[in-house]
């Protein structure tokens, strides 16, 4: 391995149930198939490894349910694939046994990410996750047993039903596990889909008490000494100086190149940038050939790179350097944005303010040539 | 043709009292159209006048009857186009006047049968859909009769839909309406009743010939314009255009002139012949005022020479129609346009839509005010909110003088919607026991907008209206203006009186706050007279506005969603920093309208 990519994303779709809400490219059941699809990975890897370097920062194992994966197949693959500083993989929280937090821990994962989305079982139905608020609880003690020192939750607002004191038992919820890193995205209903249909005024009423749970989840979370690092992301303040981000997704923001394997994934690289087809039969058949998988390709110019890394880099609470950038970048928009005291420029550094960030879409458009 | 054997003719009706019905059957009795040919109402030409059941162009068609020559002068119907009646009108000798026997005379029967008489015309009087069961031709006879002082039996009884009494109504016209009486060798003089434009043959004139006589290739001049041209086909509609050698004094009929720019030649102009002229014209149309304006503007900026080009065309046969630029700070270039009325500006904009493909902002139209400024001699008129001074001196409004006809139960809900708008009772008559005739002095800004719709819903669709412009007169009349960020948007400016301005100042402002989305601080809504503030509303400020996740695979589809949305920004109208869409400058018309009433 030759290549500069040091940021790998590996697709596991398979899940126990699809979720109503869920827009990911999943496969439900087809136990059969596992063995297979690990072929087909390893094969991708095969064709696209050159891209790769010999010292990988991070690896993301995301899905689906990867911890829904038959066990020996996804060992084989942790097995398989190159060396990372940091290795995280998607858990289910009901997927979380002792056997399997250990297989984990022996395979090199480092860190885990736990789909919690909220501790109240009537929203858990709503959002048809398979496990309880037991089950969240019980799958984190399982992986702090198993040595696990950094583990991130996901929580969901926004939910058909959700109140702002749902939402704000939740956070105390989560707070109490003493996770080192929280995820908190609105819930995302896709209209046409099964589940905006089954919720359409309450998703509306939802839509409009966005904006209170927005604000309260960063000013709970702030408070209780987490670092509001990217938009929708948090991760705990250590004092030992130990830097909880994502590694991995900071590599996105950062507008980092990056391979991904698997149905649905996507890579960039070298500015270009690939999505391979969704369909695991085709995606199979393909590998199994000894080919490539279909992939949509879209060339990204300067212009547009540019674009992406203001688009990316203000999601960050990390000031962005602007040299390099300046094309992408409206100045009427800025002295807007600036007057308005939504963002900063200073000395080659353009930082959004906390209101800024609140509307960080919004500033975005306006600063964007 | 000999002119004693020729009849020159309008009809005159409310809308739906029959008029298209009736010159359709007239064609067919007169075999100008076989029967197999026969569209319904042949002679609304346009799609527009079709959806709307109004007539807007005049047209003539000629036919056989007995030896005579009948030229059958299309009206328009509607309560709004006065104007083009009497420009119909002054082509013909008589009127058939036309009155539903189920409905009996309405408003504008009754304005247009007084025109007609005023223009010296030999009216007709006919009873149509005598044929249906809520008929009563005995007491719509003796109104008909009662209002042109005519005896109740020579009022004819007829249907056009089956065709009884239409030949009759024929003998009628040859009996009763006198022939033209121009001097057929004197210079020629034909009047310009009306024009269309057809691409391929440029101009095309129609008109009455009233003295002498006009030939194919003849030089023409227009004697107002002094446009020169060459005839280079005459003829007539039977109903199709049929070309001639010549048309001759109390003819009517068709020049094709090959005028190309629609501008050299002007309906109510006057033709001759250049080797022979007239010394006089022929007296022309009153000079219609425009009494409604309103902003024109194309929603995409790049179409002003295309909407320039389309009212140019436009103007060519609606003489009525005036306009001049107009730059607005929140809507860039466009067109002041001055109009007869509501309905008159609606169908210029319909066909400025349709016919020309244009997508056009139009702002809540006005009346003409005449203002003194402060310590000023002059009066000037002013046609646009935002050219109203602040401090003035004295102010005028044009008033009209307004007919209502009613059943008597709603005389009550009549005047109460009179009272509401700033209307002073003139008169209250009997037509019959059941039918009453009111008339009002009422300010044109109050009738501008939704007055029509608000008799109609008042009196469950009973009332008829018509009105006659009535000069101007003081008002107590202010500008309110419109803050919105502290800047004043000029096209939401509007002028109203004193007791009002409060009431429809709240009410912009509530629904400005609506329709201004929030942006991503707080804007204030002001609605202001002079430097005082009478009403002010907030849109807060945004406090969220993310796209939640963004990872690896989410980048293109979030960057175009970005893209999206900076180009909608860019859709919206900038006043000062805050973006405000385009329906918002509609909220005016629209407060304007459900203000008050009902």
């Amino acid at each position: 391995m030759t290549g500069h990519v040091r940021h790998l994303y590996v697709h596991l779709p398979f899940c126990a149930h699809r979720c109503g809400y869920c827009d990911f490219v999943t496969v439900v059941g087809r136990g059969g198939q596992h063995a297979a699809y690990v072929d087909a990975l390893l094969r991708e890897l095969e064709l696209e490894g050159a891209a790769l370097a010999d010292d990988l920062e991070t690896i993301f194992l995301g899905g689906g349910t990867p911890t829904f994966t038959a066990l020996p197949e996804l060992l084989r693959l942790l097995e398989a694939l190159p060396a990372a500083e940091d290795v995280t993989v998607e858990a289910n929280p009901e997927t979380v046994t002792p056997e399997l937090a250990a297989a984990l821990r022996s395979a090199g994962v480092s860190r885990i990410s736990l789909g919690a989305q909220t501790f109240r079982p009537e929203l858990l139905r709503v959002l048809e996750r398979v496990a309880g608020p037991e089950d969240v609880r019980r799958a984190v003690h399982h992986l702090r047993d198993a040595g696990f020192d950094n583990i991130s939750l996901d929580l969901i607002y926004g939910i058909p039903g959700q109140s702002t004191a749902d939402l704000a038992a939740d956070l105390d919820d989560a707070l109490a596990l003493e996770p080192e890193h929280l995820s908190c995205y609105e819930l995302e209903a896709k209209p046409g889909t099964r589940f905006t249909h089954a919720w359409g005024t309450e998703l509306e009423r939802q839509a409009e008490a966005l904006e209170d749970y927005f604000e309260r989840v960063v000013a709970q979370l702030t408070g209780a000494g987490y670092r509001w690092y990217e938009t929708a992301n948090f991760c705990r303040a250590d004092a030992s100086g130990r830097d909880f981000r994502s590694r991995h997704n900071l590599a996105y923001w950062l507008g980092r190149d990056y391979l991904g394997l698997g149905i649905g994934a996507v890579s960039t690289i070298d500015g270009r940038r690939w999505r391979n087809t969704a369909g695991l039969g085709r995606y199979l058949g393909a590998l199994a050939a000894g080919r490539s998988p279909e992939r949509d390709i879209e060339c990204l110019d300067d212009d547009v790179r540019a674009r992406e890394r203001v688009m990316l880099g203000l999601r960050l609470d990390e000031p962005l350097r602007v040299d390099g950038l300046r094309d992408a970048l409206d100045p009427a928009g800025l002295e807007r944005a600036e007057r308005l005291g939504l963002a900063l420029e200073s000395e080659g550094t353009l930082t959004l303010t906390r209101r800024g960030r609140f509307l960080g879409g919004g500033v975005t458009a306006e600063i964007l040539a | 043709m000999d002119q004693g054997r020729i009849r020159n003719f309008s009809i005159i009706a409310h809308i739906d009292h029959g008029k298209s019905t009736l010159a359709d059957r007239i064609l067919e009795v007169t075999e100008a159209v076989s029967a197999r040919d026969m569209r319904d109402q042949l002679l609304d030409s346009m799609d527009l006048e079709r959806e709307r059941g109004i007539t807007i162009k005049a047209q003539a068609v000629r036919v056989s009857w007995k030896g005579h020559e009948l030229n059958l002068i299309d009206t328009p119907g509607h309560v709004d186009f006065t104007y083009e009646v009497s420009r119909s009108l002054q082509a013909c000798e008589g009127a058939l006047l036309v009155v539903d026997a189920a409905q009996g005379i309405e408003a504008q029967t009754l304005a247009n049968a007084y025109l007609a008489i005023e223009n010296g015309l030999e009216i007709v009087p006919v009873v149509n859909k005598i044929d249906l069961p809520a008929a009563d031709p005995d007491g719509t006879s003796v109104e008909v009769a009662d209002l042109l002082g005519d005896d109740p039996a020579r009022v004819l009884r007829i249907s056009a839909k089956t065709g009884i009494g239409v030949g009759e109504v024929l003998d009628a016209i040859v009996e009763r309406v006198p022939a033209p009486a121009g001097e057929s060798a004197a210079p020629a003089r034909a009047l310009v009743f009306d024009s269309s434009y057809d691409q391929y043959r440029g101009v095309v004139a129609f008109v009455r010939i009233v003295d002498g006589s006009f030939s194919t290739r003849e030089g023409l001049r227009t004697m107002a314009t002094g446009t020169r041209f060459d005839a280079e086909e005459l003829g007539f509609f039977s109903p199709t255009m049929t070309p001639v050698k010549t048309l001759t004094a109390g003819e009517v009929g068709y020049v094709v002139t090959g005028l190309k720019d629609v501008s050299l030649l002007r309906v109510g102009d006057t033709l001759t012949s250049v080797k022979r002229p007239a010394s006089e014209p022929l007296p022309g149309y009153k000079d219609v005022k425009p009494m409604v304006f309103a902003g024109l503007f194309p929603t995409d900026s790049d179409a002003y020479p295309e909407l320039r080009d389309a009212l140019e065309r436009l103007k060519l046969n609606d003489a009525a129609l005036v306009y001049e630029p107009e730059t607005s700070n929140a809507l860039g270039f466009g067109f002041r346009c001055g109009f007869l009325c509501l309905l008159h500006m609606e169908i210029v904009r319909e066909r400025l839509e349709r016919e020309f493909d244009l997508d056009l902002l139009v702002t809540a139209p006005n009346v003409a005010y005449r203002v003194k400024e402060k310590n000023g001699s002059e009066w000037v008129e002013v046609h646009n909110p935002a050219e109203f001074p602040r401090e003035v001196e004295e102010v005028e409004e044009p008033y009209v003088a307004a007919s209502i006809i009613v059943p008597k139960e709603h005389v009550g809900a009549v005047m109460e919607l009179n009272n509401e708008r700033r209307g002073t009772f003139d008169r209250l008559e009997y037509l019959s026991p059941e039918r009453v005739h009111l008339t009002y002095e009422l300010p044109l800004a109050e009738i501008v907008l939704d007055y029509y719709d608000q008799l109609k819903s008042r009196t469950r669709g009973y009332a008829s209206f018509d009105y006659d412009h009535a000069g101007f007169k003081p008002g107590n009349l202010v500008r309110v203006d419109v803050l919105v960020a502290t800047e004043p948007v000029d096209a939401l400016s509007l002028i109203v009186h004193r007791d009002f301005a409060y009431e429809r100042g709240r009410l912009l402002v509530d629904k400005l706050r609506e329709e201004i989305p929030r942006q991503m601080f707080d804007v204030a809504i002001q609605a202001a007279i002079g430097s005082r503030v009478i009403a002010r509303e907030t849109v807060k400020a945004k406090r969220k506005d993310v796209i939640a996740k963004c990872y690896g695979g989410d980048i293109s589809r979030k960057r175009k969603l970005l893209e999206n949305q900076k180009k909608g920004k860019k859709r919206m109208k900038q006043v000062g920093s805050v973006e405000v869409p385009q329906e918002a400058f509609l909220a005016v018309l629209n407060i304007t309208q459900g203000g008050k009433g009902s």
